[in-house]
C-alpha cells in the first residue's frame, strides 16, 4: 500500500478497566501482543509519611508495570490497549490513560459486580465512550446482560456483553463493540 | 499490601543519572500514543545527546509512539518523557497526535474483525 507524506501515522487508545482479578491482563494477552511498560509511583508525592529530606537526589519511587499490548491494523495504524490499574493510589494515572482515549472497556465480574463501579462512575463524568463486558468466570451464575445493566444502572445507550476473555474470538468480539460504540457517539456529536 | 504489583513489579529507585535529577520536564505532559520523529536537524545549541537519548533519535526515524519508546528501552516513562522534552526543546524531534477520523474507525473495526 502507498501513503503519502500527508498520511501521518494514526494511534488509537482503547483503555481496559475493571476491578482486580476481572480478567484486564487476560484480556490484553488474548487480542495483543503484551509489551512490557513501566511507570513510576513517586511516593513522597502521595502524602504517605515519607519526609523529603534528601531533596529531589534522594527522593523513592517505585516502578509498577503497567498492561500494555499493540495492535497492528496496518501500516501506520494502530490500537493500543492500557489497562487500568486498580487500586486507588493509580488514580493520578487514569487521568493521563483517559486523555484522549477512543473508548474504554470496563470489564465485570458477576460475583463481584461492585467492584467496577469506580470505574463505570469514571468514565460517565469524563464523558468516555466505553461499553462494559461481564467476565462469564466458569461457575459464575449466568446472568444476563440486561440484568447487568439494571444492576449497574447502566445508560440504555451502553452496550453491554458477555464475554470470556481468554478466548481471542470473544476478546476480539469486545473489542469491535467498543469501537462501534466509540463511532456511533462520534457520529452523534458531529450531527 | 498492594494487589496491583502482582505483576513484575518491584520497588526500584529512578534511574536518576540518566535525567540529571530533574522531576520536570516539558516532556511531562507528553500523551502515551503521541507519536515521535525524529527531525533529523544537528543541534547547533551546544546539545548533547546522551547515549539513550542516541538510542531514541535512532528509534524514531520512522513514527515511534512515546510508551513504545519507554517499552523498547525497558525504561519507566517518567524518565522517557524528561528524555524525550529535551530533544523536544533542541527541536531533534517532533511530537505528533493525529485524531481518528470516522474512516479511521470503520477501518478499524475491519481491521479488528479480520484478525
Ligand atoms: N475461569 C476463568 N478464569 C479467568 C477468566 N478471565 C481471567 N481468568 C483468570 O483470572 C485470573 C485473573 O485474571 P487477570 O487477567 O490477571 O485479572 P486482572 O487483575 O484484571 O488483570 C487469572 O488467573 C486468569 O487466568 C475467565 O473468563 N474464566
Ligand atoms: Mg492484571
Amino acid at each position: 500500500m502507498d501513503f503519502g507524506p500527508s498520511d501521518e501515522p494514526v494511534a488509537l487508545k482503547i483503555l481496559i478497566a475493571g476491578g482486580f482479578g476481572v480478567g484486564k491482563t487476560t484480556l490484553v494477552g488474548a487480542i495483543s501482543e503484551i509489551r512490557p511498560l513501566r511507570t513510576e509511583e513517586v511516593l513522597s508525592d502521595r502524602g504517605i509519611g515519607i519526609d523529603d529530606v534528601d531533596g529531589v537526589e534522594g527522593k523513592t519511587t517505585t516502578t509498577v508495570a503497567m498492561d500494555f499490548g499493540r495492535i497492528t491494523i496496518r501500516e501506520g495504524l494502530v490500537v493500543y490497549l492500557f489497562g487500568t490499574p486498580g487500586q486507588e493510589r493509580f488514580w493520578f494515572m487514569w487521568d493521563e490513560l483517559s486523555y484522549g482515549a477512543l473508548g474504554a472497556v470496563v470489564l465485570a465480574d458477576t460475583r463481584r459486580l461492585t467492584d467496577c463501579f469506580p470505574s463505570i462512575d469514571y468514565f460517565e463524568q469524563r464523558g468516555t465512550p466505553f461499553i462494559v463486558a461481564v467476565n462469564c468466570f466458569d461457575g459464575a451464575d449466568r446472568h444476563e446482560a440486561d440484568d447487568v445493566r439494571i444492576a449497574l444502572d447502566l445508560d440504555a445507550d451502553v452496550p453491554v456483553l458477555l464475554c470470556d476473555v481468554r478466548r481471542r474470538v470473544s476478546a476480539k468480539t469486545v473489542l469491535v463493540a467498543l469501537v462501534e460504540h466509540s463511532l456511533k457517539v462520534l457520529t452523534a456529536s458531529q450531527s | 499490601m498492594t494487589q496491583w504489583m502482582d505483576e513484575e513489579a518491584g520497588p526500584v529507585v529512578r534511574p536518576y543519572a540518566l535525567i540529571g535529577g530533574r522531576t520536570r520536564s516539558s516532556g511531562d505532559t507528553l500523551d502515551l500514543i503521541a507519536m515521535v520523529t525524529s527531525t533529523g536537524a544537528i543541534s547547533s545549541d551546544g546539545f548533547v545527546p546522551g547515549p539513550e537519548q542516541e538510542r531514541i533519535l535512532a528509534m524514531v526515524t520512522t513514527a515511534t509512539s512515546v510508551a513504545d519508546v519507554a517499552s523498547d528501552l525497558n525504561l519507566p516513562l517518567g524518565v522517557v518523557r524528561v528524555l524525550l522534552g529535551d530533544l523536544q526543546d533542541h527541536k531533534l524531534i517532533s511530537i505528533g497526535r493525529a485524531s481518528a477520523s470516522e474512516r479511521i474507525l470503520k477501518e478499524v473495526i475491519n481491521g479488528l474483525r479480520a484478525l
